[in-house]
């Protein structure tokens, strides 16, 4: 994907030139501009560096250099954001930042990540080519093309503002000691002008190739992409979780406690024996409460189960199993209490897995069984069901496979037709983007 | 008359529950809402009985539950009655362990809605007795297929009433038959169960609880 938008871009950039209207637009003032821009970033960045280095070293031994050290070190960061903010000059293509997020909040962690990664040293060899050749070249090349042009174009007005209309050397080269010659060499000014104009946009063209393969997110960068992507995603389902937490323990603290009360209120007044019609009223009202408070029990065990919370994945999938309709085993040798997000998204595969055992397989029995070995957690959902079960087709197990694969985890499943089907559920113990 | 230490964190239900066991006659001696207060306040008062939430500050965990359980090592003959938002296998069994599960109760606080029959749950568990929810009694008996599945559905249904603390006379009751046919069932179960039990009906509910848990 990445690739494809380098190509695309310096191809782009170079039928951009090749085209006929090249010199019309303002692409040629961009490129010089491109070009031209490299030349003080260039001597600054070359005058900080050397300065770092120079006091960072000499200072080291009393260690405050160490700091200036670590800042010549990290300078390519900056510089390469500027340069890649000074890329979209001739390119439109934005280059993509290869850095990861920190991983955590605080410079510490900002350097820790920053110093870890093989971008900044990239970034950092940028810094060096940059202020060590790039930049007299680039320097040297418009510098050329502008002075050539520019005295050309000049003559007559020179000729005729300082000289007095008698001679003017042209460039220290040509003597010019008439208005015809002077003017002849300004038109000669104003045709290389386009003609001048094509190495410096191909000129330019390399220079911004370079500076994408150099300062591009490249294989690494796309890994450090996929490992975000990772993080990202599992900060989704912990924010996901979170809020299921929340709302079940508003449900649990507010209109299930309501309810109680209202439940017992009403059973109290039904002790005064009220009249007919009243009596029969209040005996229909006591009901609904009592009905309302299972469905809203049973609603905030959907939600999130408050055993898993307090006594761990095993006590929670014997709890499912008791209540499934199909009579379900379960063996779950599981010794310490799993990261929170394992339990919670094995304990949903689970459910996932028994509700379909109920709902689909035609099974007398299940099974669960399962182990921790210190490093997996496994664990197999057995059923004597017809099979025939899929991951697709709106059984629920895709989004359970989903959900297993943000914790690296993966979800097999075999299920010939007759049966038996098994569910296989592999997890880490500790899961890679967990680790913070 | 008992007299009673309430734990319920909730302002609302406490208040309630204060009413509605005065109503019935009952002293309730402390209403505290933390499980650091319930044992203090036992400590105290050293009540007939202790009714107490499970989830509770500071963790809304199972403080309640975990409170209870202690009590009942240091007061092996404290009853105590637990009402859980949720059916919880796992906390009936905790509570049953201690001290032989006499004097103990399990319940959904909804039951506090039947007012009847909670106090009279309360009466029962204070008189040494147990209760477990209908729930969970529900949930032991639905897959201990061996060697419960030999029983039948009426029988089961018997065991499980039996299983809530309940006499023959109420048993026969609530299924509207004759107390001789619950006595009949429940022999039938002790030869299916091959259990040989006295007549008490404490022990036999808890040498039935103690076989379902295994």
């Amino acid at each position: 994907m990445l690739s494809t938008v380098r190509v695309m871009s310096s191809l782009t950039l170079r039928q951009a030139i090749l085209r006929r209207r090249y010199l019309l637009g303002g692409l040629p003032w961009r490129a010089a501009l491109y070009l031209l821009s490299s030349v003080p970033t260039g001597a600054a960045l070359l005058a900080s560096v050397l300065l770092l280095a120079v006091v960072g070293s000499a200072l080291s031994l009393v260690l405050v250099g160490l700091p200036l050290l670590l800042m010549l070190a990290l300078i390519g960061v900056p510089v390469a954001a500027v340069e890649r903010r000074r890329l979209r000059l001739i390119d439109p293509v934005p280059l993509g930042d290869p850095h990861r997020s920190p991983s955590g909040t605080g410079l510490l962690a900002w350097l820790r990540t920053r110093l870890r990664e093989q971008a900044t040293w990239r970034e950092f060899r940028y810094v060096l080519l940059f202020a060590g050749v790039l930049w007299p070249l680039e320097g040297l090349l418009v510098g050329g093309v502008l002075t050539v042009c520019g005295a050309l174009l000049a003559t007559p007005v020179v000729m005729a503002a300082v000289t007095g209309g008698e001679e003017v050397r042209v460039l220290k080269l040509y003597l010019a000691d008439s208005y015809p010659q002077a003017f002849a060499l300004a038109l000669l000014g104003l045709v290389l002008l386009p003609v001048l104009a094509y190495p410096l946009g191909w000129a330019a063209v390399a220079r911004a190739a370079l500076t994408r393969a150099l300062l591009s997110a490249g294989g690494e960068g796309l890994d450090a992409r996929i490992e975000e992507l990772g993080r990202s995603r599992m900060r989704l389902v912990d924010a996901f979780e979170a809020e299921r937490r929340r709302i079940e323990r508003d449900l649990h603290d507010g209109a299930q406690q309501r309810l109680v009360a209202l439940s017992m209120t009403l059973g109290l007044a039904r002790l005064e024996r009220p009249a007919e019609p009243l009596g029969g009223l209040l005996a229909k009202a006591h009901e609904e409460a009592g009905e309302a408070l299972v469905e809203i029990r049973e609603l905030i065990r959907g939600i999130h189960p408050q055993v898993l919370t307090d006594r761990g994945l095993a006590a929670a999938v014997e709890d499912v199993a008791d209540r499934s309709a199909v009579p379900v085993d379960v063996d779950l040798d599981i010794p310490d209490r799993l990261p929170q997000p394992v339990e919670t998204a094995v304990y949903f595969a689970l459910c996932e897995a028994l509700a379909n055992v109920a709902k689909h397989s035609g099974a007398s029995r299940a099974r669960v069984t399962g182990r921790d070995d210190g490093e997996r957690l496994t664990v197999e959902v057995w059923d004597d069901g017809t099979g025939g079960a899929a991951t697709t087709g709106g059984t629920g197990l895709q989004g359970v496979a989903d959900r297993l694969s943000v914790l690296d985890g993966r979800l097999l499943l075999s299920s010939p037709a007759g049966g038996p089907t098994v569910l296989r559920i592999d997890v880490p113990r500790i899961p890679a983007h967990l680790v913070e | 008359m008992l007299r009673i230490v309430l734990a319920e964190d909730s302002v609302l239900l406490r208040e309630g529950l204060v009413g509605l066991l005065e109503r019935f006659g009952h002293e309730v001696v402390a209403g505290v809402g933390t499980a650091g207060e319930l044992t203090a306040a036992v400590a105290e008062h050293g009540p007939d009985i202790v009714v107490t939430d499970v989830r509770m500050p500071p963790g809304f965990s199972d403080e309640g539950l975990r409170a209870a359980v202690a009590l009942r090592e240091t007061r092996p003959r404290l009853p105590v009655l637990v009402l859980s938002q949720y059916v919880q296998r796992a906390y009936a069994e905790e509570l049953l362990d201690s001290c032989d599960g006499t004097g103990v109760g399990y319940l959904l606080k909804e039951r506090v809605g039947k007012v009847e029959e909670f106090v009279d749950a309360l009466q029962r568990v204070a008189e040494g007795g147990t209760v477990v929810d209908p729930e969970v009694v529900r949930q032991l008996l639905r897959h201990r297929r061996d060697p419960l599945s030999r029983l039948t559905a009426r029988e089961q249904e018997v065991l499980a009433l039996m299983a809530e603390g309940r006499s023959n006379a109420s048993v026969a009751e609530a299924l509207t038959v004759s107390e001789g046919t619950v006595s009949k069932h429940f022999g039938s179960i002790l030869t299916k169960l091959d259990l040989s039990l006295t007549d008490a009906t404490n022990r036999r509910v808890l040498a039935v609880l103690a076989y379902l848990r295994k």
